[in-house]
């Protein structure tokens, strides 16, 4: 049977991981390599680096630390973050990344979402979607670029079925209104998302508690969920979030 | 011991090559892993691996692009025996067709064709992507070991299509996804995995180590 993975997402910004509440106010917390090593051996399903590196020059950072990961942790890694052209997701999966997602340019330049999955295959292509509740209606959200710093006015759902019919593979879907509270996904907004497309949906923005995870399979249909915080500042541990999953009956990995 | 893993721009092999690495140095094996693209090494090599990611034709196309690596292989592994593991589109490979954008032929080493699949429950996401568990059809030296059933350990797949083989005996293990799903298949010097075990953390650590000192 298909297990629900859980995924910890490491924010890293100039080669050092850092965790961002509501996407401002960064704080440092350790070496890239270090925390994936410590995942991999804790049993994480999967692992993301977002790259939130604001400087171009100092971007290639990102392929050495991806580099030394993959050459530590025999896991799927996907990494994102200022990914732009098709060379800049080939340069990625070159150094070691499994999955690349894709943010701002999936929404400037569809036809990459396209070449990028028809060059590397849709298992590779993740997109990430972040979006915002409306004012106008509790059940429309819009999507955001740039971090969560440019609106769009673009409807959440429509986006998500063009980019999954160009040829994401999966979906990152990010809920800007509970980013960084604590409050738990929105889980309108993942069922509403996971239900308008084929492909898989991971879940993430606003894990506050265990329970929070559980919802986000159960009332949000996401296949995944990924969590920053709780996991990296030792709130839980990822066997911890496990054993409370398959106790609330969503089937998950627990392998020795 | 040397191993070829066969580099033809399918995506990144370092992980691949390093899970080798540590699954020979966990056996105290002494292993030269070489990610190549000479068929002058494939030649050369005692064990054969072939990865892929991406669609079959894509791969199949990738392949024949390196002169002379389709016959290197053909010669290598069909006709001098010698071991091969095929991962995911490098396991697509070894069936007669491929019917992913179009009909593309494989190497032919294995009755079938890869086709895609279709879960029996439609709201069944695809890919088929993330950690499944392993159902075996027939014992095999790949598995030695390793824990299966639904209470054993998992391996991580991330595909749409998969090889239906129209002989029984070349099944080795099957996934659960809304229907049955190949997850290993084998014939004589041959085995092909769906799911990737480089990066398959406890499971593909030791089913690299079963392969590295595997005897067809």
């Amino acid at each position: 049977m298909l297990k629900s993975r859980i995924i910890p997402c490491l924010d890293v910004k100039d080669g050092r991981v850092v965790k961002g509440v509501n996407f401002v106010n960064l704080r440092d917390a350790g070496d890239p390599v270090e925390s994936a090593k410590a995942y991999d051996a804790a049993g994480a399903d999967e692992l993301c680096f977002l790259d939130i590196t604001a400087s171009h020059e100092d971007r290639d950072i990102i392929f050495d630390v991806v580099s030394r990961t993959a050459e530590q942790c025999f896991m799927p890694l996907t990494v994102g973050g200022g990914v732009r052209t098709v060379d800049d997701i080939r340069k990625l999966l070159l150094a070691g990344a499994d999955k690349v997602s894709i943010n701002t340019a999936a929404v400037n330049d569809r036809a990459l979402v396209r070449a990028a999955s028809e060059k590397f295959g849709a298992q590779c292509i993740v997109v990430a979607i972040d979006a915002k509740r409306t004012s106008e209606s509790r059940d429309k959200w819009k999507i955001f670029t740039h971090g969560g710093r440019k609106e769009t006015g673009i409807d959440a759902i429509e986006f998500a079925k063009e980019v999954t019919a160009l040829g994401a593979g999966e979906l990152l879907l990010t809920s800007m209104d509970r980013d960084g509270t604590g409050d738990g996904f929105d889980l309108k907004l993942t069922r509403a998302i996971s239900d308008a497309v084929p492909v898989p949906v991971i879940a993430s923005g606003g894990v506050g508690s265990l329970d929070h995870l559980v919802a986000g399979v159960i009332e949000g249909g996401a296949s995944a969920v990924l969590a920053a915080s709780i996991f990296h500042f030792g709130t839980y541990s990822i066997s911890e979030a496990k054993q409370y999953m398959a106790r609330a009956g969503v089937p998950v990995r627990i392998d020795p | 011991m040397k191993v070829a893993i066969i580099d033809y721009g399918s995506g990144n092999l370092r992980s691949a090559s390093k899970a080798f690495e540590r699954a020979a140095g966990e056996l105290g094996l002494t292993a030269e892993i070489n990610v190549t693209s000479r068929p002058e090494d494939v030649t050369a090599a005692d064990r054969i691996v072939l990865p892929g990611v991406g669609a079959f034709a894509d791969c199949q196309s990738g392949l024949n692009a390196v002169d002379g690596m389709w016959q290197a292989l053909e010669q290598a592994v069909h006709a001098d025996g010698k071991p091969f593991l095929g991962i995911c589109v490098g396991m697509q490979l070894m069936a007669e067709r491929g019917l992913e954008f179009g009909v593309t032929p494989g190497f032919g080493w294995l009755a079938g064709d890869v086709v895609a699949i279709k879960p029996d429950d439609p709201s069944l996401k695809i890919p088929h992507m993330g950690w499944n568990t392993l159902n075996p059809k027939r014992p095999h030296d790949v598995l030695d070991g390793i824990v299966t059933g639904d209470d054993g350990l998992h391996a991580y797949f991330v595909h749409s299509f998969h090889l239906q083989v129209e002989r029984a005996e070349d099944l080795v293990a099957e996934t659960r996804y809304g229907g049955d799903i190949t997850a290993i298949v084998a014939r004589d010097n041959m085995i092909g995995t769906q799911f990737h075990p480089e990066k398959s953390q406890t499971l593909g650590l030791h089913l690299i180590a079963n392969f590295l000192r595997w005897t067809p």
